[in-house]
This record gives C-alpha cells, structure tokens and sequence, in this order.
C-alpha cells in the first residue's frame, strides 16, 4: 500500500477548485428558483425555502425573454451552419486543391490572425450600414460567416487525405462536388462537428459587436439583452439569475455533449498554432 | 487540371471573399480611418471629414484618460495572466497526477466555467460580491473579516473582476497543459528519481522545462486575450467607481459608439494592437532568453 497521504491532498485539492469551479453556477441555479426579495436578506440563503418558477414566468411572460433565447439561436445557428460548411470547403481547398498562389495566400491568412478583431470594428459598421445590415440579424451573422482559424483547422485535417482516394474518385468521373459531399465530408466529420461546436459557442457567447450592431432591442441576443436588463434590474437579484441561467444552460449542455469534439479543436489549434 | 483549379476557386471563394470584405478591408480602412477626424457630422456627410495625419494619435497621447485607461488594462494583465497561468498549471499538474481519482470529471468541471457566457456569469459574480447580500462577504464575515464593498471601492472593483477572469479563464489553458504535460516521455522522470531527484527537483528540473514552449505560447495567447478586457467592467461596475475600470476597448467603445468620433476610436485600437505586439514581443524575447522557445 502507498502512503495515503499524498493522494489524500491532490484529491482534496482538485475537490476544491472544483467546488469554486462549480459553486457559482449551482448557487446562480438555486438563487433562480427563489421569489423576488429572498436572496437579499442575511446571511443569503444557500437553498430556496419554497422554490418558484416565478423569475422564469416573469421573465418569458413580461421582458421578452423568449424573443431574446429565439434571437440567440437563430443568430448562433446560422452562424454554426454557414461558418462551418464556408470555413471547410476552404480548409479543403487549401489542403487538397492545386490554384496559384494557394501557399502565398495562406500565409498572408495565417499572418492576418495577429490583427485582432476589434481593429475592424469602425469600419465594419460604416461598411454595415452602406449595406443596410446595421441592426439586423445579418449585421452578426454575415461577418462571422468565415474565420481564418476555422479554415486553418479543416486544412490540418484534411492534409492527412490520401490524394489516391481523390484520384481513383476523378477517374471514376465523380464531379468536384460530388467528390466533396461523399468522400470530403464523410472523411472530416470529428473536425466539422468540432467546427460546428466551436463557431456556435463563440457567436452565443459573444457580446461587443452585437451590442453595438442590434441596436433595435427586438434583435438582441441573450448577452446583450441580460446587460441591459441588468442595469434595469440592479435589485432583482433572483430575476437576473434566472436570466443568466436561459443564457448558459443551452451552451453549457452543448458543452457537455460533444466535451470531446471541443477539447479536440481546442488542443489542435494550440499545438499547431 | 483546370477543372481543378476551377473547383478549388469555387470552394475557397466564399470564406475569402467574407475574410477578405469584412475583416481585412475593414482592418485595412481603420488604419485610413485613423489619420482623420472621421466624427458624427461625418457621418452625416463625408464633406465634413478632414485629413489630420496623426492628430488623433497626439491627442490621446495627451488624454489623461486614455492613459488612465491603459493603467488599468496593463494591472489587470499583469495580475490576471500570472494568476491565471499559475492556476491553469496548478491544475494541470494535479490532473496529471497519478495519485488523482475520477480525472474526467474533474477536468469537465474545472473546464465548465470556460464555456459560461461572459456576461451572464459577471452577472452572478456581480451578486455573488454584493457588499450587502453577496455571499463572499458572508462568508468572510464568518471568519472575522469585515465586509468589503468590493464593486463599489475603487481599489477593490478591478481586483473583483480579476478573480472573475481568472476563474472563468484558467480551465482553458488548463487543458492545453495538461496534454503538454502528459506528452513527457516518462523515462525523463525515470532517470530522475533513479539520479535521486525529490519531487520538487522533479517539477524544476523536468517538467518545467519540457512545458517551456507551450508556457510561452499559452502567455502570449493569454496576454492578447486579457488585453481585450471589456465585457467584465461593462457589466459589473460601467467602468466604474471613479472610472477605475475602464479599459482600453472600454474607453474606445465609448469614443466610437457613445461621441461617434471614430477615426479617434480607430487610433485607439491601433495604439491598443501595438502594446500587445510589444507584449508579445517580450514574452518571446524572455522565453528565448531562458531557451525555451
């Protein structure tokens, strides 16, 4: 036998970060199900004394809620659906298609994601509103439709392709696309699930440039709109948790599901990055 | 062949074509943007827009509070990337251990608050810190400590959001550790303890060199994240008390979408991207020096 010691501390040790880890999202669950004014008394309690869906009903019946979670998962999804088939057909076409000037213009693309994002953001919006896409669901999703680091990770996989598997496919008189659909995308499905995953979390989750871009209130996501109820609702301390559940539950389930298609892309893009 | 080629077009196209028109060309025009007083009455009509060179450059260069701005973008750098890192690898090490029971877990709940939503989770950290109601200074009152007004004290609110950060960040390069550490060949710490190495020479002496590269590419990406601090102050303290958390993207945001002036918010984020090259520039410099890159 080993001496106990040691392993009792690194468990205990992980127990704890795991306990501040978890804590806050199960307290910000608990707190949603209390009515208005219990978690503002002392000490705060740690467990509803009669939980209440109360904050839920208030919050879909009265400040729209609904229109914001339906806001949140068209923008997310059209953003998941069109970023990932953009960012893979390049992925491959950059791995697997001969054009000129394909390894120049890489790198020119690898180079470019030291710019950070924010550089742009004046522009992007005279070039929105020219376009009239200022304070319309398009304002968000259009720009997010490719990312250099997307394409950068289908390309890693898609180098691994035998180029016989292309060939005997061309010979056989497959066309392009049919090649792409059936031999392509099968062959890449853990990196355009990983893609899929990725590309829905950060448009979810993302705040600065749909804040400034919906600026109609009916076209908020759920980040935008759980900013400005909570500087509305600065007291309703069991509302805004039952807001900020709405707003995390759905990513933090997704999570949860494919955990390992997420962890995959993330390392990839570390290594190799 | 050049049906090939053809195809490759068609199927690179599209995402180049969104690259290129909404990113590069906007990164591109800001620069432009930059040398003018591009303002409101500009957007009006472009009559009113006047070349001024690097006018808007100067003029934050003396802006006190452009400065301000950037003192606490770098204090919360300083302190939150060390904390962050150091817990990430904290993690890393007692995930990596063989004495850890039910790893899996673990790692999914240290990585959970990765994925939260930002705001919704500054939301709750806003509560959770509540001078009144908060359940932080209940607990510190528990043990004697006096309640502190942690969001509401100039002193304490850019700490407050710096435990923010650190806790919902450290899982994310908790993980990249992780794998790095598991990739040591284990005949490394073989031939250590066989040379009679004590658990801590161990750590100094082979796994934190063999981490070296990873630890510096972790940093960089982690420097030029936390440069980017908006959200947290937006949330929790509107930048917030006495001005004490406006940050830099804070303080452009309010330039460009508040007095509309936004060739002075292009300089911003161009000064802004430029402390982060520098940043970066340091980091590889140093980890070169200790021959880790």
């Amino acid at each position: 036998m080993k001496p106990a010691g040691p392993a009792l501390l690194v468990n205990a040790a992980l127990a704890g970060l795991a306990l501040v880890s978890i804590f806050p999202l199960l307290w910000m669950l608990s707190v949603s199900f209390m009515p208005a004014g219990a978690a503002s008394t002392l000490p705060p309690p740690l467990f509803p004394a009669a939980p209440t869906l109360d904050n839920y009903r208030d919050l879909f019946a009265r400040m729209g809620m609904g229109r914001y979670l339906a806001n949140s998962l068209l923008v997310a999804g059209a953003v998941a659906a069109g970023s990932t088939l953009l960012n893979v057909m390049a992925g491959y076409a950059f791995a697997k298609l001969e054009f000129t000037g394909r390894e120049r213009l890489f790198r020119l693309l690898v180079a470019a994601l030291v710019i950070p994002s924010q550089v742009a953001i004046m522009p992007l919006f005279l070039e929105l509103k020219v376009l009239g896409l200022v304070n319309s669901y398009g304002g968000v999703i259009v720009p997010a439709l490719a990312g250099i680091f997307g394409i950068f990770l289908v390309r890693q996989s898609a180098r691994a392709i035998p180029d016989e598997l292309l060939e005997s496919a061309r010979i056989d008189g497959a066309t392009e696309l049919a090649i792409f659909r059936r031999v392509i995308v099968p062959l890449l499905k853990p990196v355009i699930v990983t893609l899929a995953v990725f590309s829905f979390l950060a448009s979810w989750n993302d705040f600065m440039w749909p804040l400034i871009v919906l600026t109609d209130e009916a076209h908020h996501t759920l980040p935008v709109a759980l900013a400005s109820l909570s500087r509305e609702h600065v007291q309703d301390n069991e509302l805004m948790m039952a807001g900020s559940v709405v707003t995390v539950l759905p990513v933090l389930v997704l999570f949860l599901a494919l955990q390992r298609y997420y962890i995959a892309g993330l390392l990839a893009g570390s290594v190799k990055g | 062949m050049t049906s090939t080629r053809l195809a490759a077009w068609a199927f690179a196209g599209p995402a180049l074509a969104i690259i290129a028109g909404f990113f590069l060309l906007p990164a591109v025009a800001a620069l432009a943007l930059s040398f003018t007083d591009f303002d409101l009455y500009a957007l009006a009509s472009l009559r009113n827009l006047r070349f001024v060179a690097l006018g808007n450059y100067a003029a934050l260069l003396r802006d006190p509070l452009f400065w301000q701005a950037l003192g606490h973008t770098v204090y919360f750098v300083a302190v939150g990337v060390p904390l962050s890192i150091g817990l990430s690898l904290a993690a890393a090490l007692l995930l990596a251990s063989p004495l850890a029971r039910a790893q899996a877990f673990f790692r999914t709940a240290l990585f959970a608050p990765v994925v939260t939503t930002l705001v919704a989770v500054a939301v709750v950290w806003r509560y959770l810190f509540h001078t009144r109601y908060g359940l932080v200074n209940a607990a510190l009152g528990h043990v004697g400590i006096h309640s502190i007004d942690w969001l509401g004290d100039p002193h304490w609110a850019m700490p407050t959001i710096i435990l923010l950060a650190v806790w919902k960040n450290f899982g994310y390069n908790m993980v990249i550790l992780l794998a790095a550490l598991q990739a040591i060949p284990a005949e490394l710490y073989e031939s250590a303890r066989m040379d009679g190495a004590t658990a801590w020479q161990r750590l100094r002496h082979v796994t934190l060199p063999s981490l070296g590269p990873v630890l510096s590419l972790v940093s960089i990406l982690t420097v030029a994240g936390y440069f980017q601090l908006f959200a947290e102050p937006y949330v929790m303290t509107e930048g917030g008390p006495l001005r004490s958390t406006v940050s830099v993207l804070y303080y452009m945001y309010d330039q460009g979408f508040k007095w509309w002036s936004f060739g002075m918010a292009s300089a911003v984020a161009f000064l802004l991207f430029g402390v982060v090259l520098l940043a970066t520039e340091a980091i590889v410099r140093f980890a070169r020096a200790r021959g880790a890159a």
